[in-house]
């Protein structure tokens, strides 16, 4: 229980940072509506539905990226997570914080860009929308791995892309896949089976990522 | 409480340090003084387990739990109040009745009135105030404290000296300083880097 | 060790009796197999090195996806010479297996930003290791991933038939498996040392001055 309570006082604290702030939100909620517009003049007349539900998806991972590019920001700022890796909390809770605060800040960019997506170009049904939710699963769970990972690197703005997008892919095949496939089930699974593996590596190696021995 | 022998660290091709030797009992104060650049940082970052050595024996005989840190940074987030940070890490240290061992600490650094402003409105001193409130916060055991003069004004200074005074009778210190003729007296060991 | 890899490539083209095309199936899936048991390697070499801790895992492991990586451009190379010989274009979204060498190509290359981009030490090791295994996690996803992705991408789908192998097309592919094994372990090998004996004369040369 500890465990849990420790998540809770990690995710608030991150919200709380962001309320204050206000960095991470406002620029990912711009961000996903001027693709959307910038798309509309990308979309030559009449390519149909399929090609919107595919720049939907870019639209989705690229505003993911804004996020997590800010994800370990406040940490990097004084220092904190020498402090954090030195609690006797489990390590993989700080990783499980991080995970969560930023699916609150993807689920919020969401919010406003689905039904944006919905009003200007094609409508989405239940099995999409469960695409989405399960590929916003996955890509919070690996992405604030790789974005700690990336963090500690020089030039980690221009390495977090790098290392995220090649494990997006599946991702982005489950989600178009759910979108315009009409047999979806299969695509959810994927993105079910993707989240299970990943979440689980991720929680696991998050402490080898922060630690040195 | 530490015993680490032929301690090297290097950073790429750069040697840090090199076949350093720290022991430290239980209670007592180990003053680690150097020029910059010396590794004095490097050292108390491998003592308190952030950093690895690439060489030597490293013996620690206390749990992360019951280690305190201070650091060049003050390690407390920016956009959070002096109180919202110790409360999160009274939460993450286990610290048995948080809410009265904080509100004792932030009186006695003097920032009680400051408590609910956001750590990066703090001046300098504050800040060091503040992390040597996170330090203490979990009354640990064994502490690791990096210049922990720094930024302060002549009333911190004398508030740390007396702070310093009594925790080195029954905890375990080490203290790097650039100036060591202030914890001279209190020290029971010195090490000094080259 | 060489000397079976050209025997390997004499034997080859001998039964290679249908058409050019076929002739660089030898070379080509063989290097791609040696590509992924480079990566699996490469990734219980990383998987070593958290458990155990122990730091020579950590070059053995850079080094092993260094060649995987290596094989990899070699595949998309070769396969993509077999797509001009087969349907005359140089790429081919529809082979499943060069789309999941492209994607490996990017992932791995991404390793290598990622390495360099770190101090060498524990931190960097330890990071490498991590994305490492990553890695192995994604080759039987993106699998996956693209096979369904060929029901949006490619509606109509074409078959192909598979492979009719004789026992003398098998025996050559057999010897050419075993030469490219055989000489990614060399390379493995050679690279190694070479780095070993670098860091050593490094370390040699520290302890002089």
């Amino acid at each position: 229980m500890t465990y849990l309570s420790d998540v809770a006082a990690l995710t608030r604290k991150d919200l709380r940072v962001e309320l204050r702030a206000r960095d991470t939100l406002p620029a990912m909620l711009l961000f996903v509506l001027s693709t959307l517009v910038v798309f509309h003049f990308a979309l030559p007349e009449g390519t149909g539905e399929s090609a919107a539900y595919g720049l939907l998806w870019v639209a989705i991972v690229f505003t993911a990226l804004l996020g997590l590019a800010r994800a370990w920001v406040p940490e990097h700022e004084h220092g904190v997570l020498d402090s954090l890796v030195l609690a006797p909390c489990d390590r993989s809770a700080i990783w499980l914080g991080k995970t969560l605060a930023t699916l609150v800040f993807l689920l919020a960019a969401q919010a406003v860009a689905l039904p944006a997506f919905v009003l200007f170009f094609a409508p989405l049904d239940a099995t999409a929308l469960a695409g989405v939710l399960l590929a916003d699963l996955g890509i919070c769970a690996v992405g604030s791995l790789v974005a700690a990972l990336a963090a500690a690197g020089r030039a980690r703005e221009l390495l977090l892309p790098l290392l995220f997008l090649p494990l997006a892919i599946p991702l982005v095949v489950g989600g178009v896949g759910a979108a315009i496939s009409p047999d979806g089930g299969r695509y959810l699974l994927l993105l079910a089976l993707y989240d299970a593996i990943f979440a689980v590596l991720s929680w696991a190696s998050f402490e080898y990522v922060v630690t040195e021995s | 409480m530490i015993r680490a022998t032929g301690i090297e660290k290097r950073f790429g091709r750069r040697r840090v340090l090199r076949g350093v030797d720290v022991e430290l009992d239980r209670a007592g104060l180990l003053l680690v003084t150097g020029p910059n650049g010396s590794g004095k940082t490097t050292l108390l970052r491998i003592l308190a387990g952030l950093t690895a050595p690439t060489r030597g024996a490293l013996e620690v005989a206390v749990d992360r739990g019951r280690l305190g840190y201070l650091a060049h940074e003050p390690l407390v987030y920016r956009e959070l109040t002096a109180l919202e940070n110790l409360d999160l890490f009274g939460r993450l240290y286990r610290v048995p009745e948080r809410r009265e061992r904080i509100g004792m600490l932030l009186e006695r650094f003097g920032l009680w009135d400051a408590r609910n402003e956001r750590v990066a409105a703090f001046s300098r001193g504050m800040q060091q105030r503040l992390a040597l409130c996170r330090t203490l916060l979990h009354e640990p055991e064994l502490l690791v404290l990096d210049e922990p003069y720094a930024g302060l004004d002549d009333a911190g200074s004398s508030l740390l000296d007396r702070e310093l005074e009594e925790l080195a009778g029954s905890r375990a210190l080490v203290v790097s300083s650039h100036d060591p003729e202030r914890l001279g007296p209190l020290a029971s060991g010195r090490l000094v880097l080259a | 060790m060489g000397l079976a890899l050209l025997m390997a490539l004499f034997v080859a083209p001998e039964d290679a009796d249908q058409g050019v095309s076929q002739r660089i199936f030898y070379i080509h899936v063989p290097i791609a197999l040696t590509a992924y048991y480079c990566f699996g390697l490469g990734a219980w070499k990383a998987l070593r090195l958290l458990w155990r801790g122990e730091e020579r895992y950590d070059l053995e492991s850079y080094v092993a996806i260094h060649q995987g990586t290596i094989f990899g451009a070699l595949t998309l190379i070769t396969g993509s010479i077999w797509a001009k010989a087969s349907w005359g274009v140089w790429w081919t979204w529809d082979s499943n297996q060069l789309v999941l060498f492209l994607t490996l190509f990017l992932f791995y290359c991404a390793y290598f930003m990622l390495r360099f981009s770190l101090p060498e030490g524990p931190r960097r090791a330890r990071s490498s290791a991590v994305y490492a295994l990553f890695g192995v996690a994604l080759i039987p996803v993106s699998f996956l991933a693209i096979r369904l992705a060929e029901d949006f991408i490619h509606p109509t789908t074409f078959t192909r038939e598979g492979p009719q192998m004789t026992g003398t097309m098998f025996a050559t592919f057999c010897v050419a498996w075993a030469a490219v094994t055989l000489l990614a372990y060399v390379l493995y090998r050679v690279e190694l040392a070479g780095k070993r004996a670098d860091r050593d004369l490094r370390e040699l040369r520290e302890l002089l001055s």
